[in-house]
Parts: structure tokens; sequence; C-alpha cells
């Protein structure tokens, strides 16, 4: 191999890494998603030709986006000349075909070209599974056969489901001006939810299996969301949770694949590497002092990160996180957290007066009555503890909560509370 | 004398890689890693983080300045660094060339050190 020709790994990481930036100003050129697929797929084509003679270009961005926009407007010349009428819109994009390439990679429409991209993704009609599994076959670049492993569905259903969703966005108008400042927000705030879903598809789903691998992809469109957003403490926040999150995971399933409460992980499997990042970038988010709910997550995620052992946790801090995380989105399931915490701060009794007004809300929730039941068992309310922890197992989602509330019944007597993963 | 190796390279494609192919990449460096270390040549190296976790402290206003990012925004990122001790330049562009065939795409910078200061903390496991 000589220098000039760099391995065929190389060759596909650089092409996945260009994906979203040349997708995204094609589809600003094209405005049409399918044509900017396929031209991207063409330039990736004639790169895979290319470049091991030629050496990889010093812009590979650049230069695919060109390619890709030039075999695209081939298409659409030959297609002009099989018409019977001539496709005005066709012939007139062909006056701007030797557009110089600086403009066709413009740096100040990048960002907005990629958020573009990713915010067609949001489309509000659009379920969230679809809007997830959208964003890993556009912006990801995923193939279908392995979004759709992902999702326990066959690849024709999944090719379907992206079909009927490409169709649904393209009827909608997508505007592709530069957005105003508040529009901006507005994507980036659709974006950042998005990327948390693309994110928690993975978290939920065992380790090693196709769906985990989500979790990575939410990563790096986190990281590909904050290099185009570089000062935004929200998005900091988003990158930071999720990484302070994915670090538990060698930890978060034991040999049976059943889920190991946080409390009971073995800290020594947490990735080290990933905690600095997610810590780095908390610090960096807390010196915005412009606080939003992300980073409070994030906040929270990194002290328990910062914990060696469970009872090193600071419980004051985590109690005043969930605190202000409540005053900034107010729901039931978020004062139950917090309860957890205030808890191990302010005693049982302190813990259980947040709990009880949530029964109305929460009374079809396994963690309001696990929770409850663990409260009641360290006031000596056995009776009470008993029954509430019977409901609880009833709830049990996966059998390793329901077998934490059962070790918790055979106790019986003078137990920590039940703190979980969930945060 | 020695030299640093400054490595250069596009972090968006070392984040496409899957976590198998970062660990092929790392177990090819580690094999030239090796050898060097035989020879007595490995000073200390290190890998950083990715630029989205950097904060710059611009220090041409008084007070001076900080910001989130990287000090400059460009195609190809520091992404971490060897100190390798050689006879000349020729042996520093031999260990490169080793370096690159491991992990191709991007650059390597070698500069010479000027001034050398080693680590003083008494041995302690790293991040990883």
């Amino acid at each position: 191999m000589s220098e000039a020709s760099p391995d065929a790994a190389w060759l596909a990481g650089a092409l996945a890494a260009a994906r979203p930036r040349v997708v995204s100003a094609l589809l600003r050129v094209f405005r049409d998603l399918d044509t900017a697929e396929e031209a991207f797929q063409e330039a990736s084509l004639r790169a895979l030709r290319t470049w091991p003679r030629t050496g990889p270009p010093r812009d590979v961005a650049g230069w695919l986006i060109l390619v890709g926009r030039n075999a695209a407007l081939d298409g659409k010349r030959r297609l002009a000349r099989q018409a019977a009428l001539p496709a005005e819109d066709a012939l007139s994009d062909l006056d701007d075909a030797e557009t110089p390439l600086a403009e066709a990679i413009d740096a100040q429409a990048y960002r907005d070209d990629i958020l573009r991209l990713l915010f067609i993704c949001c489309h509000p009609d659009l379920p969230a599974t679809q809007q997830v599994a959208l964003a890993l076959r556009i912006v990801s670049g995923l193939p279908v056969a392995r979004i759709a492993r992902a999702f326990l569905v066959s690849e024709a259903a999944m090719e379907q489901r992206l079909t009927r969703a490409k169709a649904r966005i393209a009827r909608s108008p997508v505007p592709y001006g530069a957005p105003g400042p508040v529009e901006r927000a507005e994507r980036l705030s659709a974006v950042s939810t998005m990327l948390y879903l693309v994110f928690n598809a993975g978290y939920s789903a065992a380790t090693g299996s196709e769906r985990a691998a989500l979790c990575d992809e939410g990563i790096r469109l986190g990281r590909l969301l904050l290099r185009l957003f570089p000062t935004d403490p929200e998005v900091m926040g988003l990158l930071a949770l999720m990484l302070l999150q994915h670090a538990r995971s060698p930890a978060r399933f034991d040999a049976d694949g059943e889920v190991v409460l946080l409390e009971d992980q073995d800290r020594g499997l947490w990735r080290r590497p990933m905690i600095a990042e997610g810590l780095a970038l908390v610090d960096k988010a807390l010196r915005h002092r412009t606080p939003g709910p992300c980073q409070v997550q994030a906040a929270i995620a990194a002290l328990h990160a910062r914990a060696a052992r469970p009872h090193e946790t600071d419980w004051a801090g985590i109690d005043a996180l969930y605190a202000a995380l409540e005053r900034m989105q107010p729901s039931p399931v978020i004062t139950l957290n917090r309860a957890v915490a205030t808890a191990k701060v302010a005693g049982p009794a302190a813990g259980l007066a947040l709990v009880e007004p949530l029964a109305g809300a929460l009374g079809g929730y396994f963690h309001f009555h696990g929770l409850r039941g663990a409260l009641l068992m360290q006031l000596g309310r056995s009776t009470e503890a008993r029954e509430a922890m019977g409901r609880a197992i009833a709830l049990a989602g996966t059998p390793a909560e329901a077998a934490h509330i059962r070790r918790q019944l055979d106790r019986l007597v003078g137990a920590d509370s039940a703190d979980r993963e969930k945060i | 004398m020695l030299y640093a190796i400054l490595c250069y390279k596009d972090e968006d494609v070392v984040a496409a890689w899957s976590a198998a192919e970062d660990a092929a990449v790392m177990e090819r460096l580690g094999q030239v890693h090796e050898g060097l270390e035989r020879q007595g040549k490995l000073g200390p190296s290190l890998r950083l983080l990715p630029t989205t976790a950097a904060t710059t402290l611009r220090k041409a206003s008084e007070p001076p300045l900080v910001i989130d990012g990287p000090f400059a925004e460009t195609k190809e990122q520091l992404l971490g660094f060897y100190v390798v001790d050689v006879a000349d330049l020729d042996e520093a562009l031999g260990i490169a060339r080793d370096l690159a065939a491991a992990n191709p795409g991007g650059a390597y910078e070698l500069r010479p050190v000027l001034l050398y200061n080693p680590d003083p903390r008494p041995v302690r496991g790293g991040l990883a």
C-alpha cells in the first residue's frame, strides 16, 4: 500500500464522517431527500474508484458535494432529454452547475444545512420511533437492514416505514432559507429531543444487541450537534448526559442479561474515558450559568459518576438538582426521583411525604410502589410496606425489578431505600 | 534528541469508527509502540478527548477570555502526541511512517523539543 492509497477502512470512515455534511448540502441544492441521498451514494462510489489511485482530496466533504451535485445534474439532464417536455426547473438548475466549490460548501450555511437535515427527521406527524429510524437512515447512513434489526422488524417492513415517513416529509414544506435566531433555537430544541430518543432506544436494550449500538449513534450525533453549536450549554448537557449514562452500560446487565440497579453495579466496570468527557462537558456547561433541563440531568448523572462507592454519593446535591429540575419541568416522575434523594438526606418520612401525593398520577407505576414500600419499611410500617411491595411486583416490567423488590421483602428490616438506575 | 510527534486527524472520522474498529487501530498502534519501547525510544504519549470537550483561554485580552472549543477550527484536529527519543529527523520520520501505516489518514507534525519536564508525580494509573 503506497502512502497515497488509504486502506478500505479509512475510506469507509471518511465517507461515513462526511455524510451528514454532504447529504445536507445536497439537500439544500436539490430540495429533495431521495435525490440528495442518491447523489451522495454516487459520489461515494466515485470516491471509492478514484481515491485509492489519486489519494484522498484535502477537502473530503467538498469533493463529495461537488461530485455528487454534478452526478445528480447529469441524471436530471438525461431525464430532461427523455421527457416529452423539458423540465424547466431542471434546466434552470444547470445554469449554476459551475458555481465554484467555495460556495457549495459555504461554511456559514453548513451549520444550518445539517440542522435542517436533522430537523426534517423531527416532523411532528411522525411517531417517535419513525423519527429515530429516519435520522439513523438519513443522517447516520445506517443500512436499512441494521435499523430493521434494531427495531426487531423485517427489512421490508422498515423499508416501507422509511418510504412512508419520507413521503410524509416531502408533502410538508421545508423552509430552505436561513432560519432566524428564534427558528434556529426551536429547531435545535426539537433535534435535541430526537437525539435523546435515538440514545434511549439503545439504552433500553441489552448490551451487545444491535439496538444497544444506537447509544453510540446518539452520542456521535450529539458530538456533531455540539460541533455546530459549540457554545450552547444545553447541547453540552445533552451530550454529557448521554456519555455519563452510557459509561455505566458495561455494569448495567448481569451475566443473565438482567438489569443491575445503580447501587448494585460494579463501578470498576464503568467506562472512565466516557465519564471524563461527560464531566468535562458538565463543567463547561455550568460556567455559562444558564441552567436547563439537560444540564441539570447531566449534573445529576455527574454526581453519581463521581461517587466511587454508592455511599459516597452526594445525595444533598442530587436532591437540590432534582428540586431545580422539578421547577423547570414539573412532573410526578421527577418528584418521585427527587424523593429518593430526599429520603437519603432527610430520612424516610421526608421522602414519603413527597411520594404520597403522587398516588393519583403514578398509581400504575412500578417505581412508585417500589419506593413507597421501601420507605414504609424503613419507617417500620411493615403491613403497608408488604402491600406496596406486592403491588410493585405485580407491576414490574422485568424479572430484575421484581427480584429487587422480593429481596427487600425478604429483608424487611432496616434496609436501604430503593434507589434505582433511572435518573 | 527529543521529537514531539503531534497527531492530527479529522476527529469526525475517528468518531465514525465502531468500538471494534477503534480497538483494531489501537492494537496496530500498540505493536508500533511496543517496538519503540523495546528500543527505549518512546517517551510519554497521550490521546485526547474530542475537541467538543475542549475549553480555550485567550490570553490576548485582560482578563483572559474563556471560550468553548479548541483554539483553532481546522479540518484536522490535534488528537494526541508522542515524545520520541531519536538520533535525527530521519529516524523520527521513520517512526511517523510506521505509525501512519497503522493508522492512515490525517498528518503527523514533527517538532523538535526545546524543554522537557518529565512527569514529576508518583507513578499512578491513567484514565482508561
